[in-house]
């Protein structure tokens, strides 16, 4: 027992050690200036991207539903995060108190709807819970994009109009402006702070997965029947589970919104598109592996970002044009790939012989 | 008082009356067997005395207490825990974790201690691992506890899921052809690990077989199911002897 107790521990410490690693690389190349400004703009956004695949993880590979409404989740933790930035501009001035009272307000929100969508969800299961929550997703989206939020002396003024029926006094501002969304946010996202949210994200997962409610939400997803005869309370459990990876999406939702000046839900930032991004990091670096949708994300933009620098070099606009308009279409020809890789006789034949010619086989 | 005291119980899917009239009596620390045919109605029974049906009609009291139509999770809280017909277990955790999943409810702690690891999460895991292990033990099974579940040999699966129903404290144990898919031998095995279960747990146990030795061999008392409905009910011998249940089992 104590030997497994210290197993589990090496391999999370490893997990930590990896996130920490990386930070400091990163952090000493941009000191130096060795990094090439479009990978330093990618550190943010590995951050939040690793933190939507880790919590998206909780819900595919430990609940074991397929969830399409990530970005949905993600979508309300970064404008409920937004619009409470914008509120307090004035009041709280000190941007880092400001900004984690922010985090959390997203992944408060976030977690609210994670519970209100979850209610009727998750009686659903399989292929119709992937529907609803796709459903859930596009609905978010398209209700922000008709929100009207204004803000004068005499409080706030909502419409799904437009900005004019808002009948604000004059003087008053609009902080959500339909489509065009919230513009002139303050930008308290940094890599460093990106990289604390990971390493929380990580904590509250892991943790959470070898506690007594981990094993709880593990049980319903190996066998529902049997869990429920030992007396586990399904419908407690998968809400945990769900909302628990909802606040998180809310997290990585809120780090991203604060790293934009303008920030408008698009179908390119929160539609389905991006759900499905995230579940193929999860996929990439495998269901259940935390680990994996750590390195995954990272590993996936490093390679894709390579690319598109390359062919910008060479001057080959269209491949170049069509790399950026078809990241999903390389997705999915990864995905085939790892299918073929995992799962041909072949290839599995190739890796016992290469791989584990040396380890002795697990015992049996 | 009887441990577990059935009335009357029926129920109905669409127009077939899949169980009629069903009663039993059981008293504490008795080996009881459920026989019939197939598709006589007993895993049926066993799904209404566990709460995965409602039933129609009818009382179910364990230990004195009215458990018909209640959920599933309380009265697994009340005191009855069960096995499969087809095992099922909770393949992708670890032997040890498949026990520790059935102490769930008798060492709690909150999530926010489970994730901060606070002085009530140290305390209770450290207690369910030293019960999961003494389960395991009693099962043989301590050398393989940190292997999945579904590495387990098919007779070690069934042993664990009868360790996993133990670990929930119940009044009433209830298996579901235990024997099912194993050669005599293991047979043999399994009809002393129920015993020594009975004795060492002070246990109840009720159980669904068609292996007429094992049934003859353990069981104290035997009901017989044919289609729905109590054929038979008494002492082993007799029922076993008893011409309408060699007629029911191989015709006329």
């Amino acid at each position: 027992m104590k030997k497994r107790m210290n197993k589990t521990a090496k391999q999370n410490a490893i997990t930590y050690g990896i996130v920490i690693l990386a930070y400091i690389i990163m952090q000493s190349m941009l000191m130096t200036g060795h990094i090439s400004s479009s990978l330093s703009g990618l550190l943010v956004p590995f951050c939040y991207y690793v933190i939507l695949a880790v919590s998206l993880n909780l819900t595919v590979g430990y609940l074991g539903e397929l969830s399409l409404g990530h970005a949905g989740f993600m979508c309300v933790g970064a404008f409920a995060s937004v619009f409470f930035t914008k509120c307090m501009e004035d009041v709280i001035t000190v941007s880092l108190v400001r900004f984690m009272l922010a985090l959390l307000v997203g992944a408060l929100v976030a977690a609210l709807f994670g519970v209100l969508i979850g209610i009727p969800v998750l009686r659903l299961r399989g292929d119709y819970l992937a529907i609803v929550t796709l459903a859930f997703g596009e609905i978010i989206k398209n209700l922000v994009n008709v929100l009207y939020v204004g803000k004068d002396s005499s409080g706030l003024h909502f419409s799904i109009k437009d900005a004019m029926s808002l009948g604000m006094e004059p003087g008053g501002t609009t902080i959500i402006n339909g489509p065009q969304g919230i513009t002139g946010i303050a930008k308290d996202s940094n890599f460093t702070i990106g990289i604390v949210l990971v390493l929380l994200t990580l904590f509250i997962v892991l943790r959470l997965i070898s506690s007594r409610d981990g094993r709880a939400i593990k049980a319903i997803r190996d066998n529902r029947i049997a869990a429920e005869s030992i007396g586990i309370n399904i419908t407690k459990y998968k809400l945990m589970a769900f909302s628990v990876s909802a606040a998180l999406a809310g997290l990585g939702g809120a780090l991203y919104a604060h790293n934009l000046s303008t920030l408008s839900a698009t179908p390119k930032n929160f539609g389905y598109n991006m759900s499905i991004m995230i579940l193929v990091y999860v996929v990439l670096g495998g269901i259940g592996s935390i680990r994996g949708s750590v390195i995954a994300p990272v590993v996936l933009n490093l390679v894709l970002d390579y690319f598109l620098r390359k062919f910008q070099m060479m001057g080959d606009n269209v491949v170049l044009q069509f790399l950026s308009d078809n990241r999903m279409l390389v997705y999915a020809i990864l995905l085939i790939a790892l299918m073929l890789f995992s799962w041909s006789p072949k290839a599995i034949e190739w890796r016992e012989r290469v791989f584990h010619k040396k380890q002795p086989k697990e015992a049996e | 008082m009887a441990m577990l005291e059935v009335k009357n119980l029926g129920i109905s899917f669409g127009g077939l009356r899949a169980v009629n009239g069903f009663d039993i009596t059981i008293e504490k620390g008795q080996l009881y067997g459920l026989i019939g045919p197939n598709g006589a109605g007993k895993t049926t029974v066993f799904n209404l005395l566990t709460g995965v049906y409602r039933p129609d009609n009818g009382n179910i009291l364990l230990d004195g207490q009215e458990i018909a139509g209640k959920k599933t999770i309380e009265i697994s809280k009340a005191g009855i825990a069960r096995t499969f017909q087809n095992i099922r277990l909770f393949s992708d955790m670890s032997v040890l974790d498949n026990v520790k999943a059935g102490l769930h409810n008798h060492h709690v702690y909150s999530a926010v201690a489970g994730i901060f690891h606070l002085p009530s999460y140290q305390k209770e895991e450290k207690l369910m691992n030293e019960k999961a292990m003494e389960l395991l033990q009693v099962f043989e099974l301590e050398g393989e506890a940190e292997i999945l579940a579904s590495n387990l040999p098919y007779g070690k699966q069934r042993k664990l899921e009868i360790a996993r129903a133990l670990a929930t404290d119940p009044k009433l144990l209830l298996l579901d052809e235990p024997a099912a898919g194993m050669n005599p031998n293991e047979t043999q095995s399994l009809m002393d690990m129920i015993r020594f279960v009975r004795d060492h747990f002070d246990m109840t146990i009720l159980l669904i077989e068609h292996d007429m030795r094992l049934v003859s061999g353990i069981c104290e008392e035997l009901s017989v199911l044919n289609f729905g409905e109590v054929l038979a009910q008494g002492r082993t011998e007799d029922v076993l002897n008893n011409p309408q249940v060699i007629t029911a089992y191989l015709g006329e």
